[in-house]
């Protein structure tokens, strides 16, 4: 029962992994960009939800609809006005500018909010659970991420394959020329997609601040869970990011199971064997695997 | 006024010049084909009037506007689409996807995916096919009906016949006067000479970036079009 009880733990906390890839998976997908501060990005939300939980005392989660907006704003504005700049000159001038954006983040937070570990409180909630049996109890929290990182993945899913928004984001993804031969402004897409991106960060980086603490140097860590659950599930492949990041959380859930040192290397070892075994990732699109 | 007037344009690959103060100008309901030898600047040409390309030196005028300035996703909604040399149809998304994305700048119009289907019937077959799967033919169809979507009072077509088999080019071909009856003032860019002279009304010839022949099919004698063409 033991087991059972941690294959059911690794999967929802692997939907929270999944949320945390979501951004990564579409910001690569669109852009072929790698974002190396995304994992900062969402440790720079839940500091924001902070601030908002500190001047007005609400729940954690009523930050969620200030902290969203706010990020897709800088995402828009961060593509538009800086890596647009310079995704033109091949895949090392966005991935040197995001690293030290990476360490930009690390030291403003750590200025302004000290090296300290915060959380957020996200009230009874938190240590709610349901009984399913006499051994087996999920928790409340865990379970409302799990659903909301479904409806994320699934909402993205849906925008990504029926409306033309979704349709001009695959094709940029294509061809980024002959998109501009239908009239597509690829550079306000790909600012379109990183501020869909950073809203999707900005609610994974709250949830992880409720479920655990953080600080101003979490952002890395991070972004390897990401890029791991990203890389299970197959690059370009939303539901393979969702069963890339449960993969990951049941491998660590497991690893627990056998020993607590043992967690995370165990979700690292899956990873590799993975990279080793089906180097294109669980669930990658077919176009993906023939290049 | 033209539709669409080229004046003393000029541009560059780097150091290389690819046009030399080409002038060009399209009337309305127009068909007009360009002709040339491989690197005669045809396709530079058409990269220009789309945007894809700057132009150095010289004005662009469509409808009268100088669009020299105009990025290319402007021009479509200004009313330019070309399909591209290459044929370049998103291969991940289906067929009905590809032409929808076509409409992306919604002009209004006489073409929608009925029409476009009905155009090229052998695509209303393949609608739920990605366009990867698509022979050569097929993509070039879909590429010139993806264009048609934006309703483009100017459709500029780059090299439609290139690697295809001469039964897919005419039937490619008989769709121009479709298109053109619809109201829609047809550029095109062709190696093949006897297909360019049949579909169009009034050809020109670039040699080595520059304009060397123009006029009606029926007023060109074959040697000058020839010597116009390579050059002898």
């Amino acid at each position: 029962m033991e087991w059972v009880n941690a294959v059911v733990q690794g999967v929802l906390l692997g939907a929270l992994y999944a949320l945390l890839a979501t951004g990564l998976s579409l910001v690569f997908g669109v852009m072929r960009m790698v974002n190396l501060a995304h994992g900062d990005l969402a440790t720079l939300a839940a500091y924001l939800a902070l601030v908002v939980v500190q001047a007005t005392g609400v729940n954690p989660f009523l930050a969620l609809p200030v902290v969203v907006p706010l990020m897709m704003v800088l995402g828009y504005l961060l593509q538009r006005l800086l890596l647009n700049r310079s995704i033109d000159h091949g895949p090392l001038s966005p991935l040197l500018i995001t690293f030290g954006l990476s360490v930009i983040i690390q030291n403003v937070l750590l200025d302004v909010f000290s090296a300290d570990s915060r959380g957020l409180d996200a009230g009874t909630l938190e240590n709610e659970s349901i009984h399913l049996t006499d051994q087996l109890a999920v928790g409340v929290f865990p379970l409302l991420t799990f659903v909301v990182a479904v409806v994320v993945l699934g909402g993205l899913g849906l925008i990504l394959a029926r409306t033309q928004l979704g349709r001009a984001l695959r094709a940029t993804s294509d061809d980024h020329t002959a998109a501009r031969l239908v009239g597509i402004d690829h550079r306000h897409l790909y600012a379109v997609a990183l501020a869909i991106a950073l809203g999707t960060v900005a609610i994974a980086g709250i949830f992880l601040g409720i479920r655990t603490t953080f600080g101003p140097s979490d952002g890395p860590t991070r972004l390897i869970s990401a890029f791991e659950a990203v890389i299970i599930g197959g690059l370009g492949s939303l539901w393979g990011t969702l069963i890339g990041g449960i993969v990951l959380g049941v491998a660590q859930a497991l690893g627990n199971q056998v020993s607590p040192s043992f967690q995370l290397l165990a979700g690292h070892l899956v990873f590799l064997a993975i990279l080793m075994f089906r180097p294109h990732g669980l669930f990658a699109p077919a176009s993906a695997r023939q290049t | 006024m033209s539709l669409l007037e080229v004046e003393h344009v000029s541009s560059f690959y780097g150091d290389f010049q690819a046009l030399y103060d080409v002038s060009l100008a399209v009337d309305a309901g127009e068909t007009l084909a360009i002709i040339g030898a491989n690197g005669a600047g045809k396709s530079t040409l058409l990269n220009v009037i789309s945007g894809l390309f700057p132009n150095r030196g010289g004005a662009i005028r469509f409808e009268g506007r100088l669009i020299d300035r105009l990025p290319a996703h402007l021009r479509v909604e200004a009313g330019i689409s070309l399909v591209p040399e290459g044929r370049r149809v998103f291969p991940s998304l289906t067929v009905r996807e590809n032409l929808l994305i076509g409409a992306y700048r919604r002009r209004t119009g006489r073409w929608d995916v009925p029409a476009v289907l009905e155009l090229f019937p052998l695509l209303a077959a393949r609608s739920e096919r990605r366009a990867a799967v698509l022979s050569g033919g097929e993509q070039q169809a879909l590429a010139i009906g993806r264009a048609l979507m934006a309703n483009p009072r100017l459709l500029l077509l780059d090299e439609v016949s290139l690697g295809l088999a001469p039964v897919i080019v005419s039937q490619l071909y008989a769709a121009i006067p479709q298109i053109a009856a619809a109201g829609t003032t047809v550029l095109l860019v062709e190696q093949n000479i006897e297909q360019a002279l049949a579909a169009s009304k009034r050809v020109c010839c670039l040699l080595e970036g520059r304009i060397a022949l123009s006029g009606r099919p029926a007023d060109l004698s074959r040697d000058a079009i020839v010597t116009a063409y390579f050059g002898i």
